[in-house]
């Protein structure tokens, strides 16, 4: 390259880096420092090392949300993996064959538009819809038609033990879709010599699956796991909208992100939030790596 | 898996078969042709009652919109009585969704754009020039993919509280462009890898400068990637909902449209106005839906284009 090449290449990075190390870097850095003190954010930060860590320990709330986080972690990859995998061998692959052109069911396309459509909505205004889905009187979706026929409504998300897999419910939901196309995508690019050979050797669409898709699209579904785990590890908007009392009924639904924001700015326990906050970046690093070490295995070359 | 079921038949077998559309299932084996159907008639089955899951609720809401609260309440699943158009006027002006949309559409299409132009000139400069600190500059923004938004969520408010930019348009706008960066600087990056050379290199010759190179050249020949980074930001920011939450919360009139429907959604059940409420949720899905139906293609592979590189 030519002369002025500096002052170019730090005229171009000058903005973005700067405004990415304000309001991204700085912060998480500064909450490792937070997470240590007993801030309030009144008076000035006192270091109290690791004691809001052991206060942690001892917190009820903060144990209840890590298990719905484990809940959620194995429920929701695998109900919408399942689910989604099934449609889209269903779309892709599930029809006849002609001239060694894979033919997904009739209708596949549509299904593929419909399907991802929630995937466009913000979780909270799915959220909201959701909360007169499952309202508790005849004016709710679901409890609309049973009341109709004369049977007892379903508190959904009154119910601990069926809030949260309610809320799971909406979750799979909406993310059907996104992993449909994804999986399409996937189940594509895999040569339909190899499913034409399979079948010439008598095997059926079930085993298809298991012996072909399965096995040809295991990176794509390793990636699929890794977003679903980080959803898992959020899920604040369907949460704080959709649960009653933000995380309730008494702390069945609650999740670390909800702990967060409640500590944080409804209490102002700042270095304690903070604390919660480290404990939630250590969770989720240690489900990437560890995902990331039992998924591996040989992919499949083709 | 059995080595000889997976290779790939003798070429000279295909073209004979591809003449007859049939050969493959009606080789007179009865077994794979049954199970075919029934998986077919049970996929068909599975595919249209989860369509029904995806579609129903949103098409009630659609019709509860127009019903009043008594008719919510005593036959939800009829057509309304009458289109009472009244509902969505008073959830667009006293209920605020209006104001609430009208501040989505301005943050969003600020930030989005900001996004764009910075990420595009970080990732450019990143992706195409050698430097001391390219490296290390590069890796800093990819970090910024590992880390949940709720770890810096208490460190963030105050940064922007100093700032001076607590309960205000501006304040959101550089927060979500700062944390769109990592994903955008990411994908373009690996983009801007891929351009030919030569182009940039017969517009050096031709005595064009590294700026308007950029703008000129290297910019239109990204479109593609472009675009699918920005429908990602676009539905990314438009979903926001914890960061307006924590930095808008005392400025009501600057709120955006997640938060505005979720407050509704709290007041609707003391006020009982539930028919608003549906209104509002109306409000905010139909353009989604008149956006999604135009841009469908689009919108699929810029939202899985993230998992698919």
């Amino acid at each position: 390259m030519r002369h002025g090449k500096y002052p170019f290449v730090i005229g171009f990075l000058f903005a973005p880096v700067a405004l990415y190390v304000t309001f991204v870097i700085a912060p998480y850095a500064q909450a490792f420092q937070i997470s240590m003190t007993n801030w309030r954010g009144l008076s000035a930060p006192q270091w109290v090392g690791f004691d809001n860590y052991r206060r942690l320990l001892d917190d009820g709330a903060f144990w209840k949300a890590v298990q719905h986080h484990g809940v959620l972690l194995l429920a929701l990859p695998l109900i919408t993996i399942a689910i989604a995998l099934f449609f889209a061998f269903l779309l892709n692959v599930g029809g006849k064959s002609s001239g060694g052109q894979r033919q997904g069911v009739w209708g596949a396309k549509f299904y593929r538009v419909v399907f991802f459509f929630p995937q466009v909505l913000a979780v909270a205004i799915i959220a909201v819809l959701f909360q007169m889905v499952y309202r508790p009187n005849e004016s709710g979706l679901i409890n609309g038609v049973l009341m109709k026929f004369g049977l007892d409504p379903i508190l959904f998300l009154v119910r601990p033990n069926l809030a949260l897999w309610s809320i799971i419910a909406v979750l799979v939901w909406q993310a059907v879709g996104f992993y449909v196309v994804l999986f399409s995508a996937g189940m594509a690019s895999i040569p339909g010599e190899i499913y034409e050979a399979a079948e010439m050797d008598g095997a059926t669409k079930v085993t298809l699956f298991f012996r072909v898709t399965l096995p040809l699209l295991w990176d794509t579904l390793q990636v699929a796991w890794v977003y679903l785990g980080i959803a898992a590890f959020d899920a604040f908007a369907i949460v704080a909208v959709l649960s009653v009392d933000g995380g309730g009924p008494d702390g069945a639904t609650t999740v670390l992100a909800m702990e967060i924001y409640r500590n944080a700015f409804v209490y102002s326990k700042y270095g304690y939030a903070s604390a919660m906050g480290v404990a939630l970046f250590f969770l989720t690093l240690t489900f990437a790596a560890l995902t990331l070490r039992l998924t591996k295995r040989e992919s499949v070359e083709y | 898996m059995n080595p000889q079921s997976t290779l790939p038949p003798p070429p000279a077998a295909l073209p004979p078969k591809s003449g007859d559309p049939s050969a493959t299932v009606g080789r007179g084996r009865k077994g794979p042709r049954s199970e075919v159907r029934l998986f077919a008639g049970l996929g068909h089955v599975a595919l249209a009652v989860w369509a029904v899951i995806v579609i129903v609720p949103i098409l009630w809401t659609f019709l509860a919109a127009f019903k009043n609260t008594s008719e919510i309440f005593s036959s939800p699943w009829t057509l309304p009585a009458e289109l009472r158009w009244e509902n969505f006027s008073r959830a667009w002006t006293k209920a605020n969704v209006g104001r609430y949309f009208l501040n989505s559409v301005i943050v969003v299409s600020c930030s989005t754009f900001l996004t764009m132009l910075l990420g595009s000139m970080a990732a450019y400069v990143l992706a195409r020039y050698k430097f001391w600190g390219n490296r290390a500059i590069y890796y800093l923004f990819v970090s910024g993919l590992a880390f949940p938004v709720f770890l810096a969520l208490v460190p963030l408010f105050f940064v922007v509280k100093n700032l001076g930019l607590l309960d205000t348009h501006t304040g959101l706008v550089l927060v979500y462009t700062a944390y769109s960066l990592p994903f955008t600087v990411f994908f373009l990056a690996a983009f801007f890898k891929t351009l030919p050379s030569s182009v940039a290199e017969a517009g050096m010759i031709d005595g064009c400068g590294h700026t308007r190179l950029f703008f000129q050249v290297m910019m239109p020949m990204a479109k593609p990637g472009l675009i699918s980074v920005g429908i990602f930001n676009i539905i990314g920011q438009w979903a926001q909902y914890q960061l307006p939450l924590v930095l808008l919360s005392n400025a009501k009139d600057k709120w955006v449209l997640t938060q505005g429907i979720a407050d509704i959604s709290v007041n609707a059940g003391y006020e009982a106005d539930w028919s608003g409420l549906f209104a509002a949720l109306t409000i905010a899905i139909l353009p989604m839906i008149i956006v999604y139906a135009v841009f469908q293609r689009q919108i699929q592979s810029g939202l899985t284009s993230g998992a698919v590189k």
